[in-house]
């Protein structure tokens, strides 16, 4: 098979790490060979963060390039625009409608871009919105945004849907496990 | 079994299986999680060492001690450690000793992207070079063996991309090791003349028989493909990407063990090419050693020696090709890091700015200080410059500047090398004043304990280095704490320590947002009808706070309770929440 590029971009702090765990675990259980690529450090604090999956047969680069993104999952409205470019032509972009202020909007010197997803839609990118923040608080906590995001995701994928719910309990903490799976569930559209 | 580890998780593992007894470090990103990781194994003994230099002779001492032990940090952390290094490849090993360093291409969390291979070519010290975690693991395991074998610590190189990603891992079981007995032997480990004399001429022999075994080595591998019009000759992630954009198509010499790396292997496969390329980050090292064998590559006249690659570098470059893609027309905002919500740093920061004092400043979060609206620092050069660095200011410029001039330095950074700089100011007299900004942890790497905070690196208690005491004993009479989110006592005991005729250190106190034990307070709100728009809460940077319809607005998923921006009000308009 071809191997599988997926991008999780956010804001630090969002926890895309997890994110990317969860689907790490995952993949491998399914028996693919699977790369992850985190940044750890500074970019963590509130700035714009990348995070890359690639599975398939045999992976070698841990990295996704401009033009090769099949999935660009976007934890901030503003991050889906920021990387556009490395989404594959007829790649899918999953993104969360949370408007997350950057520091330059937040000091003036820019503005943030309210119609951007309207902008990259018109170009003929399919983008799936979704508002995970409002799910997540329905799933019990802001931080569960993540999960909703990877419930959205699992749409576009063949796994069970029992396979995704296991690895959300063997990666994230026991006492979390519920309100995760509930935050999945809501991703995907189910109640 | 199959495991799916970060190359920094997968390198503790070989540690651990290697039958390692000690690990000592300092954290620095990207090496960090190496010792975070070692840790969770009960056989080996653990520590965060004050610096890298210390920590790496630590190392050494265990490895005298007849245990197999090792040390990690980051590039620039080598610098530090470099004392030690340069002597250990003459003293050699009794158990063996692996030192880990990982390089930050592309700076994602650095100061610089020093390339970390020029030191064990310096040092005359072997280092190996993994290209994913399996390697990470393999190697850190055949480490110890070529250290015991060839009587010299052995230095594993990672950047970025190999410590911070995750890829499988087959592990396997500790061998469990007996401490090899003590045995004193002033000629092999005592570094003085007499017997440096007679080290070197070994350490050069060394080189030669480690350059023998280079040749057949299992950490160098050769791929020939039918086509014989390209060869690279590349290592670590590079590989990788020369992999993904050619696949099986053209002959890679991928090298394993970098320093040092074969002759007549590495001629043997030029030969076979018509076209030799290197592939590799940073510098030319690789493309330095063919061309010493005689060899012509091309290598950085085609590749940059800045940041890091990709395998669109190497498309680009290679075959002239690149992706199709889309961009947006409209202007994206850069969305650059900033302290968080309830950072204790941001305080002290807003009143050294209204100042608009120098300010010379350290390596950790509170860099982040340097950064829009607060730009709050005027230089950071590497750990400990702040404190050394405002003494030299201060001297060469005199009393005008004593009266303007501070430095900040974080709790951890003091204890790494801020300490040997404020001994400094007091012994040779200048009128500085030290900002000490502790939050109780080491913050930017992801929160590790150091001696100021009670806790050691398994989170058990430890003894704790009290800053007030140690800066008195240091020969400073003037120290004192205030807390960062009380603006009005930050700005007067500035003053005063500026005012004040001898050296000064002022500890900024309160632990980060971030730790588990400290409580937000309840979000702080803007009463609308109160706010006249006059935007001085926004000149903090906070996160939470932005203007919306000409009014400013909290955001309560955000706000830390800190109460920072209600003092700089003048309205009243920030209430405290409930």
């Amino acid at each position: 098979m071809k191997t599988v590029n997926i991008m999780i971009v956010g804001v630090g702090g969002q926890g895309s790490l997890l994110a990317s765990k969860l689907l790490g675990h995952l993949l491998v259980k399914e028996g693919y060979d699977v790369k992850v690529s985190e940044v750890h450090g500074m970019s963590q604090r509130g700035g714009s963060v990348v995070t890359y999956v690639r599975f398939g047969d045999k992976v070698y680069s841990p990295l996704v390039s401009e033009g090769e993104a099949d999935y660009i999952i976007s934890f901030e409205k503003l991050e889906a625009a920021r990387h556009l470019p490395m989404l594959k032509i007829g790649g899918q972009i999953i993104v969360n409608t949370q408007q997350i202020d950057p520091m330059p909007v937040i000091t003036g010197a820019a503005e943030y871009p309210q119609d951007v997803l309207d902008e990259i839609k018109a170009k003929g990118v399919k983008v799936d919105a979704v508002d995970a923040l409002s799910l997540a608080i329905e799933a019990g906590s802001v931080k569960a945004v993540n999960i909703v995001l990877i419930g959205r995701l699992s749409n576009y994928f063949d796994f069970d849907k029992q396979l995704w719910l296991q690895a959300i309990e063997e990666t994230v903490a026991p006492k979390f496990a519920q309100m995760n799976k509930k935050a999945f569930l809501l991703g995907r559209g189910e109640k | 079994m199959k495991k799916l580890l970060i190359g920094n998780a997968a390198l503790a593992r070989g540690l651990y299986e290697a039958g390692v007894k000690v690990v000592s470090s300092y954290p620095g990103t990207p090496s960090t999680e190496i010792t975070e990781f070692a840790a969770k194994y009960d056989e080996i003994y653990c520590e965060w060492a004050p610096n890298e230099k210390v920590a790496t002779e630590v190392a050494f001492g265990a490895s005298l001690g007849g245990a197999r032990s090792a040390c990690a940090m980051k590039h620039v952390g080598l610098n530090v450690a470099a004392d030690p290094l340069f002597t250990l490849s003459y003293t050699g090993v009794r158990g063996g000793m692996v030192i880990c360093v990982a390089d930050d291409p592309a700076m994602h969390s650095s100061q610089n992207e020093q390339d970390s291979r020029h030191y064990a070519i310096s040092a005359k010290v072997p280092m190996l070079e993994p290209a994913d975690s399996s390697e990470a693991y393999s190697f850190a395991k055949a480490a110890f063996d070529i250290s015991e074998k060839f009587d010299t610590p052995v230095m594993i190189r990672t950047c970025t991309r190999i410590a911070h990603c995750q890829s499988i891992v087959d592990i396997g079981e500790r061998a469990e090791r007996d401490l090899i007995p003590y045995e004193k032997q002033p000629a092999k480990y005592i570094m003085m003349p007499g017997y440096a004399k007679k080290k070197h001429p070994i350490v050069e022999e060394r080189t030669k028989a480690l350059t023998e075994f280079a040749e057949n080595c299992e950490f160098n591998k050769v791929f020939f493909a039918e086509n014989s019009d390209m060869g690279i000759v590349t290592s670590g992630t590079c590989y990788q990407y020369v992999k993904e954009v050619f696949g099986d198509s053209i002959s890679v010499f991928k090298i394993g063990m970098i320093n040092p790396m074969p002759i007549q292997a590495l001629k043997d496969f030029a030969n076979k090419v018509k076209r030799l390329i290197v592939v590799e980050e940073l510098d030319p090292v690789i493309e330095t050693h063919l061309r010493n064998i005689g060899l012509k590559p091309e290598g950085k006249s085609l590749f940059s020696n800045i940041g890091e690659f990709s395998q669109a570098d190497i498309k680009k470059v290679l075959l002239d090709k690149s992706e199709e893609n889309i961009n947006t027309d409209t202007a994206i905002p850069n969305r650059p890091p900033v302290m968080c919500p309830g950072c204790p740093h941001r305080g002290i920061y807003y009143v050294l700015a209204k100042m608009k004092l120098t300010v010379l400043g350290d390596i950790g979060c509170y860099t982040l200080g340097a950064t829009p609206p607060l730009n709050a620092l005027d230089s950071t050069l590497c750990m400990g410059a702040s404190v050394s660095g405002i003494h030299g200011f201060n001297k060469a410029r005199g009393e005008d500047s004593q009266k303007n001039t501070v430095c900040v330095i974080g709790d951890s950074t003091f204890m790494h090398s801020g300490m040997t700089g404020l001994v400094n100011i007091a012994y040779n007299a200048s009128n500085s004043v030290v900002i000490i900004l502790d939050n109780s942890i080491t913050g930017m790497t992801g929160h590790q304990q150091n001696p100021t905070t009670g806790y050691n690196i398994k989170g058990d208690p430890a003894a704790k280095v009290n800053l007030e005491e140690l800066c008195h004993s240091l020969g400073i009479n003037r120290v004192r704490v205030v807390d960062p989110y009380d603006l009005a006592s930050c700005e007067s005991a500035v003053k005063e320590e500026l005012a004040a005729d001898e050296p000064s250190v002022i500890i900024s106190r309160r632990p980060c947002m971030l730790l588990k034990y400290v409580k937000a307070k309840p979000a702080l709100k803007v009463d609308a009808d109160k706010c006249r728009s006059c935007k001085s809460c926004m000149r903090l940077g906070c996160p939470a706070i932005s203007i919306k319809d000409g009014k400013a607005v909290i955001d309560a998923t955000q706000c830390a309770g800190c109460a920072v921006c209600k003092q700089l009000c003048k309205f009243d308009a920030i209430k405290e929440g409930v």
